[in-house]
C-alpha cells in the first residue's frame, strides 16, 4: 500500500519535471533570460507574473520552467556516466570475485573520499565552472554507489544454479554477464539510477547556488537562490520557489526509487 | 593477537587510500591545463614574464618532483606558499579548522540525537498514524537541500523574527554566548538535512532487528518491546548506523562548504570557494586535501569502531 502510493507521488513529481522542462523548450509565459527594468520586483499572485518577478524584472515561473531543462541534463548525464562506468566494474567485481572484488571494493572505498561537491569544486579549479564539469563530476561521485551495489547484485546472481549450468556449458564469462546477471541485477541498478538522479539534482543545486555550474544567463534554480539572497530583507519570496522546486524534483525521484525497492523487495514487505 | 592484525590491516588500507587520494588531489590541481602565471599576468601577458613567474613558482620543474616537496610539506604540516598572496597557506587555514569543525560537529551530534529519537519512533510506531507522519517528514527532510533550509531559517528567524543573527562568526575562545548565537541557524540548517538521512537508516535498522529471532525469543518469555530492544537490539542497529554515520560526515562536511557560504562564515569552505575563483590552486589543492584526509579519517575510525562494536570481525574469517 505504502509501496503504491510512493510509487503514485513520486511518479507524479518526476512526470512534472519532465513535462515543464519539455514545455519549457517551445513555451515560456515570459522571456526567461530578457532583463526589464520596469518590471522590478513584482510580487507573486498580483498582475500578470503567477510567482512575480525577481531583480531584473525577469519572470520568475519562466525561470523556474526553463531551469528544470539543467536539472534533467544533469541528472541523465549525471546518472549516464555512473551507470556505464559502475555497472560494468560491479559486475566484473561480482563475477571474478576474489582479489579483482577485493581491489574494486577498495577502490570505491578511496574513491567514496571524494564527494560530488569537492569533485565538483576540484574540476571547477581546473578546468573552470560549467555545466559539463558538474555533470562530469557528480557523475564520477556517483560510481561507486553504483559499483557496489552492482558488485553485490551480480554476487547473489552468480550463486544461482543457472548460472552454474551455463558455466558448466562452457559459456563465457562475458556471456553470462550480458545474458543472466545484467537482466537480474537491472531492478536494482534501476533503484539506485532514481535515487542517484535526485542526489545529482541537490548538487547540482549546490553548485550552482555556488556558482560552479551553469553561468549566467542560463537560469538554474540554485542561481535563482543566491539571486534571491540579496532580497532577503525586501523580497523574501523570491526564496521559496526555486528551493520548492529542487525539493519536489528531489522528493520525486527518492520516492519513486523507494517505491520500486519496496516493490522488488519482498523481506521488507513481509516486515511491514 | 588477531585485534592487533585486523587494526594493522586496516591501518594499511588507510595509508594506501590517503597515498591515493593525494596523487589524484594533486595531479587535478597541476597536471590539468590553466595556468596559474598565465592566470595572474592575465591574457595579455608577454610570454617571458609568464615564463619567469613559473619558474618563480617552481612549476618549470618536472611533476614528481613537486608532489614529492608538496607530500615532503603536507607530512611537516607545510601546505606550501600562496600563489596570490604569497603567504604561507597553513597559518592562514589554521583558525578557519575551528569554524569548519565545531559547524560539523554540533551538526553530527545534533542529528544523531534527532535521528535516533525519530528513527526508533517511526520503526516502533510503523503500523500507526504517527509514525508514519514521521517517516514521510524525513522523506522531505531528505528533499530539502542544505543551504535551501538556511536561507528560510535567515528569513524566519533572522529577518522576521529577529531572534538570530543572518550570518557571521564570533570565535568561541571571545564569546562563548555569542558564538552560540551566531552557530544556531547553521547547525540547523545542517542538521535537518542530516537528521533525516540518519533517521531513514535508523529506522529501517530498527525494523530489520525487530523481525529478528532474539527479541522475537525475548518477547515470548515475557520481556516488553522496549526494553527488548534496547538490551538486544542496539548492537546490531549500531553496527549499521555507524556505517552510514560515517559516510555521512563525508556529506556534512561538504554541507559545511555551502552552509558557510549562506552565512558568511570564515570556514575552510569559504576560503576554498574564494581560492577557486582566484585559481589559487595550491590553495585549493591544500584545503581539499585536508577535506580528503577528514573523510578517509572518519572511515578509518568507522572500520575499527565496527571491531569494537562486533566481536565477530575480530576473527581472521570474520567477514561484515
Amino acid at each position: 500500500m505504502k509501496a503504491r502510493l510512493s510509487l503514485a507521488i513520486g511518479l507524479i513529481l518526476v512526470g512534472l519535471v519532465l513535462v515543464t522542462a519539455l514545455v519549457s523548450l517551445v513555451w515560456t509565459p515570459y522571456d526567461p533570460i530578457r532583463v526589464d527594468s520596469a518590471q522590478v520586483l513584482q510580487p507573486p499572485l498580483h498582475g500578470p507574473h503567477l510567482l512575480g518577478t525577481d531583480g531584473f524584472g525577469i519572470d520568475v515561473l519562466s525561470r523556474i520552467m526553463v531551469s528544470a531543462q539543467i536539472c534533467v541534463q544533469v541528472g541523465i548525464i549525471a546518472v549516464g556516466i555512473a551507470l556505464v562506468i559502475g555497472v560494468p566494474l560491479g559486475v566484473f567485481a561480482g563475477q571474478v570475485g576474489g582479489w579483482g572484488s577485493e581491489l574494486v571494493m577498495r577502490v570505491t572505498d578511496i574513491w567514496y573520499a571524494f564527494p560530488a561537491l569537492l569533485l565538483a569544486i576540484l574540476f571547477a579549479a581546473a578546468f573552470g565552472s560549467s555545466t559539463g564539469t558538474a555533470m562530469v563530476a557528480i557523475g564520477l561521485a556517483s560510481v561507486p554507489a553504483f559499483a557496489r551495489i552492482a558488485r553485490a547484485a551480480t554476487l547473489q546472481v552468480m550463486s544461482q544454479d543457472y548460472v552454474l549450468a551455463a558455466r558448466a556449458c562452457g559459456t563465457r564469462p562475458a556471456a553470462i554477464a550480458v545474458r543472466h546477471v545484467l537482466p537480474n541485477i537491472a531492478p536494482l541498478v534501476g533503484v539506485q539510477a532514481s535515487v542517484s538522479f535526485g542526489i545529482a539534482i541537490l548538487a547540482e543545486a549546490a553548485l550552482s547556488y555556488l556558482g560552479l555550474s551553469a553561468q549566467p544567463p542560463t537560469p538554474t534554480w540554485g542561481r535563482m537562490l543566491a539571486d534571491a539572497q540579496t532580497y532577503l530583507f525586501s523580497n523574501p519570496v523570491l526564496a521559496l520557489w526555486p528551493g520548492l522546486a529542487v525539493a519536489a524534483a528531489v522528493l520525486g525521484f527518492n520516492l519513486l526509487g523507494d517505491g520500486l525497492r519496496d516493490l522488488l523487495d519482498p523481506r521488507l514487505k513481509e516486515v511491514r | 593477537m588477531t585485534v592487533v592484525v585486523a587494526v594493522a590491516k586496516r591501518a594499511a588500507i588507510f595509508v594506501v587510500s590517503l597515498w591515493v587520494a593525494s596523487v589524484l588531489v594533486f595531479l587535478a590541481c597541476s597536471a590539468l591545463p590553466g595556468d596559474v602565471a598565465q592566470v595572474i599576468l592575465g591574457i595579455g601577458a608577454d610570454p617571458a614574464s609568464v615564463d619567469r613567474l613559473r619558474t618563480e613558482f617552481g612549476l618549470d620543474r618536472p611533476l614528481i618532483i613537486r608532489y614529492g616537496e608538496w607530500v615532503g610539506g603536507l607530512l611537516t604540516g607545510d601546505l606550501g606558499d600562496s600563489y596570490l598572496t604569497r603567504r604561507p597557506i597553513g597559518p592562514d587555514l589554521a583558525p578557519r579548522i575551528g569554524v569548519t569543525v565545531s559547524l560539523v560537529v554540533c551538526s553530527m551530534i545534533l542529528a544523531m540525537v534527532m535521528a535516533l529519537l525519530f528513527g526508533m519512533h517511526a520503526a516502533l510506531r510503523r503500523r500507526h498514524l504517527d509514525g508514519f507522519l514521521t517517516s514521510a517528514g524525513s522523506q522531505i527532510g531528505l528533499a530539502v537541500p542544505a543551504f535551501w533550509a538556511g536561507i528560510l531559517l535567515v528569513v524566519v528567524f533572522a529577518v522576521g523574527l529577529r531572534w538570530f543573527p543572518a550570518g557571521g562568526h564570533v570565535p568561541l575562545s571571545r564569546d562563548p554566548l555569542g558564538w552560540a548565537h551566531h552557530m544556531v541557524l547553521p547547525v540547523v540548517s545542517l542538521t535537518i538535512v542530516q537528521s533525516a538521512v540518519l533517521t531513514r537508516y535508523v529506522r529501517s535498522a530498527f525494523i530489520e532487528v525487530l523481525a529478528d529471532d532474539h527479541i522475537r525469543t525475548a518477547r515470548a518469555i515475557g520481556w516488553r518491546q522496549f526494553p527488548a530492544l534496547m538490551r538486544h537490539g542496539l548492537r546490531n542497529v549500531a553496527v549499521q548506523v555507524v556505517t552510514v554515520l560515517g559516510l555521512q560526515l563525508a556529506s556534512l562536511l561538504v554541507g559545511a562548504i555551502v552552509i558557510e557560504q549562506v552565512f558568511a562564515l570564515q570556514g575552510l569552505g569559504t576560503r576554498l570557494l574564494d581560492a577557486v575563483a582566484q585559481r589559487d590552486l595550491l590553495v585549493v589543492q591544500g584545503i581539499v586535501m585536508l577535506l580528503v584526509l577528514a573523510v578517509l579519517v572518519i572511515n578509518f575510525l568507522v572500520d575499527l569502531a565496527y571491531l569494537a562494536i562486533d566481536p565477530r570481525l575480530r576473527t581472521p574469517g570474520g567477514t561484515r
